[in-house]
């Protein structure tokens, strides 16, 4: 099987999703000859052509509102905004056009479009090139939201992505797109989207986390050992709609719960995944939930590290948790 | 290259100004001028490498547009306020921003003026009536007419100039600045430095106009060409955008032709999407190059100036990375201060428990 980093895990499926049906287009700043700034659309260029791998006026909304009318007509745009941080300017196409559309229009215009953006911090970025925005879109009735964590994930929801009828967001964890390689099939395969991984089995607190965090918390599950304390690690990987089945799974047999996103904390993802256990699971609860996330500050330049929930801030929580 | 008619320029082929556009300045303005493009020059070479060696995260120049930049700020008076993109760090040197204050944010240490908080070339400082970087692009365009607006409203005598590149005019921001500012006649000079490219794309990819200038007339404001790499022809065109500013005949729109000599940033490796061919006829072109042979001819620089001269913003740029490379990185308690005036409740405990957390293995691990 071949190797593949999560750039070139993204490229292949892109590949793959564009030799399959002619009506898949890329837009985005950068995304032709030069193949992104981050390299995820190489090739696609001089294998498609600028009609369908298209480099687009500097405009975020003009981008995603374009796709959405592309959508309406029948195309399947993937829409790549640079950075997550730039995805603002198309918040209103998103949020009022993009999300309604099949709902306003009683399912006569069901509107698809694939928006991929890098997320996160720890690469130097400062705060406009590190935000990790899932919670305004999860917040948002009619997107789904992915974050996958390695390059096979990240392969195989794209094309599920790319394949599913409604909307999606789809957040890249620009801090691992290299360092995330592994295993990947060279064909077309799908991971389905709504699935949770558990990606490190364990007795005593269930650990959610997604995208390059998931790393963080898989390291302070393996320093937790040396405490007696055995963690579940679950990798989200699809946002919304959350796998709530594996999480209270989980959280059913531990009993304990933290949660890491980078975000901020204040009405981040954690909050709705720890209402959700605490609503459906109460009673197998033995301590309070943990949150371990970005602190309500804009990102930080150089305190980044300080401001990530790192593992060096999540092993205590698995401790914390445990001890209650 | 982009159409050539109705472009102002003034200094010629035999190194006289143009009597029609010349700005009439002194030798000591063009001395102080060139000084200060030369200095930019100079510390982007240097802020490339210590970038490459690691010393800092990143640097946005500002090669072959130095006469568009510095000679823009130049024509605004002090009163006046200026509302940055991210490239021209040598107009705000210009303008009484201090080299090491500079170079703290660089390094993004405690001593920077917004604490670290910003990637490097994100540097604010009001005193000098500059105003605070952003990267998403676009955003300052509307910010710049309403600052001129309030001021107009309170009748107070302030214009204001935005600089923005031609990726710039493809944001909604662009066509929301340019028509507040045509229907409240605010005076506003947006300046558009046209430096062929955003990031990769050519400007054929933001307009199918034949000129950005040309943009100005669907908005009712005055919209007009300049050589960008003609220092004499910018402080001309600007000076005269901001006359009309100031007796209340509105905003212009002014699109400065020059090139991005360089990549987009430390981030950017242009030989990806553009042949070094491409460069040959800027390079002749080039707006340092020009205002020295202006002075060489003049007797009023020669190559031992020159070398005194980098030989003393050499000796402050190495002084003041010393400083900042032995200044520490801010502290943690600064990452809550200005969010809020006054930090809530939640903030309060957010730093409380980093605080007595522990510490992260390192900055950028
Ligand atoms: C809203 C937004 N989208 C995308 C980016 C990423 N980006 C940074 S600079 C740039 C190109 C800007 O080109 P231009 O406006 O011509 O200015 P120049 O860099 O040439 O001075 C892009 C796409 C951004 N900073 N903001
Ligand atoms: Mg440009």
């Amino acid at each position: 099987m071949p190797q593949m980093n999560m750039v070139q895990a993204i490229n292949d499926a892109l590949r793959i999703a564009m030799r399959a049906d002619d009506r898949v287009v890329i837009l985005g700043e950068d995304v032709g000859r030069v193949g992104g700034v981050f390299r995820v659309t190489a090739g696609l260029f001089d294998e498609f052509g600028d009609e369908r791998v298209i480099d687009t006026p500097l405009s975020e909304n003009g981008i995603v509102g374009t796709a959405v009318g592309m959508a309406l007509y029948g195309l399947v745009p993937v829409v790549e905004i640079q950075f997550a941080d730039f995805i603002w300017p198309a918040y209103d196409q998103i949020v009022n056009e993009l999300a309604k559309y099949r709902y306003r229009s009683g399912g006569e215009y069901p509107a698809k479009v694939v928006i991929r953006a890098p997320v996160g911090g720890g690469i130097r970025g400062g705060h406009y090139h590190s935000q990790h925005p899932e919670a305004p879109f999860i917040h948002v009735a009619g997107l789904k939201v992915v974050c996958p964590s390695s390059a096979y994930d990240a392969k195989g929801l794209l094309l599920s992505a790319i394949a599913d009828p409604d909307p999606v967001l789809f957040f890249e964890p620009k801090r691992v797109y290299r360092a995330a390689k592994g295993e990947v099939p060279a064909g077309a395969f799908t991971v389905p989207l709504e699935s949770a991984a558990v990606v490190r089995p364990g007795r005593h607190v269930t650990v959610l986390a997604y995208g390059a965090m998931l790393y963080e918390a898989l390291d302070a599950a393996s320093k937790a050992v040396a405490h007696g304390v055995e963690a579940e690690v679950i990798d989200l990987r699809t946002l919304w709609p959350v796998d709530i089945t594996t999480i209270l799974d989980s959280v059913r047999r531990t009993g304990r719960l933290v949660v890491v996103h980078e975000a901020p904390r204040t009405c981040g993802f954690g909050a709705e995944l720890v209402s959700l256990v605490v609503e459906r699971a109460f009673y197998h609860l033995e301590a309070p939930p943990i949150r371990v996330t970005g602190f309500d500050t804009p990102f930080p330049y150089s305190l980044e590290m300080e401001y990530m929930p790192l593992s060096h801030r999540i092993l205590p929580a698995l401790l914390e948790a445990v001890r209650s | 290259m982009p159409p050539d008619d109705g472009v102002v320029r003034v200094l010629r082929d035999d190194l006289t100004l143009d009597p029609e556009n010349d700005p009439g300045l002194s030798d000591a303005e063009v001395l102080h001028l060139y000084r200060h493009m030369v200095m930019t020059r100079l510390l982007d070479e240097r802020l490339v490498a210590l970038q490459r060696q690691g010393r800092i995260g990143f640097h946005v120049g500002s090669l072959g547009e130095e006469a568009a930049i510095l000679g823009a700020a130049f024509a605004m008076r002090k009163n006046d306020f200026i509302f940055p993109c991210y490239r021209e760090f040598g107009a705000a040197l210009m303008r009484g921003f201090e080299l090491g204050v500079f170079i703290h944010n660089m390094f993004g240490t405690a001593k920077d003026t917004v604490r670290g908080r910003q990637m490097p070339d994100h540097y604010t400082c009001r005193r000098v009536g500059w105003g605070s970087i952003s990267s998403p692009v676009g955003t300052q365009i509307t910010q710049a007419v309403g600052f001129a607006w309030g001021a107009k409203i309170r009748k107070q005598d302030v214009a204001t100039l935005v600089y923005f590149g031609d990726g710039a005019t493809s944001s909604s921001d662009f066509h929301s600045g340019m028509n507040f500012a045509g229907v409240f006649r605010v005076p506003t000079i947006f300046f558009c430095r046209n430096n062929g490219w955003a990031i990769s794309v050519p400007v054929t990819r933001q307009t199918a106009s034949r000129t950005f200038a040309e943009k100005a007339a669907a908005y009712g404001i005055l919209g007009v060409r300049v050589d960008g790499n003609d220092l004499f022809a910018v402080v001309s065109t600007v000076r005269k955008a901001l006359e009309r500013g100031i007796r209340g005949q509105g905003a212009t729109l002014i699109e400065a032709i020059t090139y991005r000599m360089g990549g987009h940033s430390t981030s950017d490796d242009p030989n990806r999407y553009r042949g070094s061919e491409v460069l040959e006829p800027w390079a002749s072109r080039d707006p340092i190059g020009r205002v020295r042979a202006y002075l060489e001819k003049r007797e009023l620089w020669d190559g031992a100036a020159e070398e005194r001269l980098i030989a003393e913003i050499d000796k402050e740029f190495r002084e003041a990375v010393a400083v900042a490379e032995r200044t520490p990185l801010p502290p943690l308690e600064s990452m809550f201060e200005d969010v809020y005036e006054r930090p809530p409740w939640h903030l309060l405990e957010q730093r409380a428990q980093l605080l007595n957390g522990p510490r992260a293995p390192s900055p950028h691990s």
